[in-house]
């Protein structure tokens, strides 16, 4: 139905007055503007028209927060959350309710899934610069998702009640302890007992499934929000606003749909294809993405060998141990999340994308990303011998990153930025 | 624009307008955080919760001497040693390797901040959860168990954080602090209550 100009795009016809849409639409329109928020957010919403496979992770995220919402919801109908049921009622849902293994499968896999997703999203804004002026306030509300994303897979992780989930929310939940002066009544009230107890377990799984869910949605939709009021950055991390055609569109956007619609959606199957054999033949990933302990209902005096959160956490908690003593171990594992909030402001450079900065820039970002793989891998590891001395380095190396960039950002060699956005038609 | 305006717009008294506004603003908050507090305090410990962490009582002639029993209080393992004459004699000498030989920086009642962490020497209790991040330590109490030079103590599986006869941390575990010392008292030559003290309930 829609009409196409002479250039492919589609046609900019005034909100509701689109051909066979008389009536009930227009009726609808004048109460509700819905053709007028598609108009502004999808089909006349500009996108740059050189982005790259880093830019399907957004979308990506979205897909997979719908995926846990709605098997959230019904692993919710079969769920009974208590220190005598919740073992057992996972156990039901894998064994007799019917494609229960399915639903939950697809739940614990799209908990990883989600914090790939993000990481490799967190990873193109590094590399673009698209946490630089105009889009502060876009990172950091993106953080906050971050954030309330780890508080969601940490509580849902307690939900199963196996005996690393028990033993996880022991140490998690110690660390508020080693806040001077309230950390012990600030644990005690967290726990609601004097130990990980029913009163917990019970509090996790209201704040699982209804607060932290609620506050996530939020923020995504203020993200989104914030996202459309100063567009999207790309690859060359140039302003297209600043180059408009005679038509005041940009000259290098397209229209996010049909263009990005389409193009996402070959990004949504290539990562069902590989979402789909993680669920169907590899669903615990090797004791990665659901540890081998888990299988064994929570034992409060028995600890299995070695306590490790789940993979998406490992960096920081090879990080809180890299430190002799605990309470500044906590603290620096507080800090290295916090270091984030803070780059839009440490980045002094004046370009945005790796593509125009130095080898500075880049040899930073290359050796900070290996640091947090590397310690990602540390953190599964007992904390022993070389592997304390590795996390140690790769602990400055980490920090280094963040708080070396306001003098590295300003000595490093960058190159000229082009007019226009580097696009080769295909 | 103004033509509902009862009053004219140089007739507003805006520092009034300010004043009742910032008023109304700072009641509003007063009463937000008032209406918080039984939110917050739901949080708390619940009433059965506190019943069930009334003291634990022990019976100490189940105890052989050189053995180990584990009781459960306030959902946390609390580790009873019956030491030896033996066991005792390792606790001394061995000073300069702990990291806290004098229990300044480690959580203990004031009568079990001596040498050997405990009112009496015969008895240790223990909270059995390692100061490092939680794990239980495992007894390991014959002297060269772990290595030549090893007095006797008890050892994390999970990071090696070692402790002696005390539970005074060795220098080189990753834990920083001792073990943690429960109030406790005995009421008569047989019987340990954990929980309790001449200080009252914990």
């Amino acid at each position: 139905m829609a009409v196409k100009t002479a250039t492919g795009a589609p046609a900019r016809l005034p909100a509701g007055a689109a051909p066979g849409r008389g009536g009930l639409w227009a009726w609808l329109n004048k109460r509700l503007p819905i053709d007028k928020f598609l108009v502004e957010q999808v089909t006349e919403y500009y996108a740059p028209k050189n982005f790259n496979i880093w830019y399907f992770f957004g979308s990506l995220a979205l897909l997979v927060l719908a995926l846990q919402l709605v098997t959230g919801i019904f692993l919710t109908m079969f769920y009974k959350p208590g220190e005598l049921t919740s073992f057992d009622s996972v156990e039901f849902i894998m064994r007799e309710v019917d494609y229960g293994w399915l639903i939950r499968y697809l739940h614990s896999t799209g908990a990883s899934a989600f914090f790939i997703v993000v990481y490799l999203h967190m990873f193109r804004a590094l590399l673009y610069g698209s946490y630089k002026a105009p889009r502060e306030l876009l990172w950091l509300i993106g953080m906050l998702v971050y954030l309330a994303l780890m508080a969601e897979a940490f509580m849902g992780y307690v939900l199963p009640w196996g005996n690393m989930s028990f033993w996880g929310a022991q140490v998690i939940v110690n660390l508020f302890g080693t806040i001077p002066g309230i950390g012990g009544p600030l644990v005690e009230w967290i726990r609601g007992d004097y130990g990980i107890a029913d009163a917990t377990l019970n509090r996790f799984f209201s704040l699982h499934v209804a607060a932290i869910p609620l506050a996530l949605l939020l923020l995504v939709v203020l993200h989104l929000v914030a996202l459309h009021e100063s567009g999207s950055n790309n690859p060359d991390g140039i302003e297209i606003k600043e180059k408009l055609g005679p038509d005041g569109k940009p000259l290098d956007g397209v229209p996010f749909h049909p263009y990005y619609t389409v193009k996402d959606m070959v990004g949504v199957g290539v990562f069902l294809v590989l979402f789909a054999l993680v669920v169907f033949f590899k669903p615990t990933l090797g004791g990665l993405f659901l540890e081998t302990p888990n299988f064994e209902p929570a034992n409060p005096i028995s600890t299995p060998e070695h306590i490790t959160p789940a993979w998406y956490f490992t960096p920081y908690y090879a990080i809180l141990r890299a430190v002799p003593d605990q309470r500044m171990g906590a603290l620096l594992m507080l800090l290295s999340l916090v270091s984030f909030f803070f780059l839009p402001w440490l980045d002094r450079s004046p370009v945005k994308s790796m593509r125009y900065r130095g080898w500075i820039s880049r040899t930073a970002l290359a050796l900070f990303a290996a640091s947090f793989v590397l310690l990602g891998y540390l953190g599964l590891q007992p904390a022993t011998g070389a592997y304390v001395v590795l996390a140690r380095i790769s602990t400055v190396v980490y920090f280094a990153f963040f708080w070396l960039m306001p003098f590295y950002t300003l000595i490093d060699p960058v190159k000229p930025v082009p007019e226009r956005v580097t696009y080769h038609a295909h | 624009m103004a033509e509902h305006a009862v009053v004219a717009e140089d007739e507003v008294d805006l520092s009034r307008r300010k004043f009742l506004t910032r008023a109304t603003i700072a009641t509003g908050t007063v009463g937000a955080v008032f209406a918080a507090v039984p939110f917050i305090e739901s949080w708390n410990p619940s009433e059965r919760a506190r019943a069930q962490g009334v003291p634990a009582t022990l019976d100490l002639t189940k105890i052989e001497p050189g053995q180990m029993t584990t009781t459960v209080w306030r959902r946390s393992p609390i580790y009873v040693v019956r030491r030896t004459a033996d066991m005792v004699a390792r606790i001394a000498g061995h000073d300069e390797l702990l990291k806290d030989p004098h229990s300044e920086n480690s959580k203990q009642p004031p009568y079990a901040k001596n040498a050997l962490r405990s009112r009496s020497a015969e008895f240790l209790v223990l909270v059995g959860t390692c100061t490092h991040l939680g794990c239980l330590p495992k007894q390991r109490f014959s002297a060269g168990e772990l290595y030549p030079s090893w007095p006797g103590g008890f050892f994390c599986p999970c990071h090696g954080s070692r402790f002696d006869l005390a539970g005074r941390v060795f220098s080189g575990s990753p834990a920083s602090a001792n073990l943690v010392v429960p109030p406790y008292q005995y009421p008569n030559e047989q019987t340990l209550v954990i929980g309790v003290d001449e200080r009252g309930v914990a």
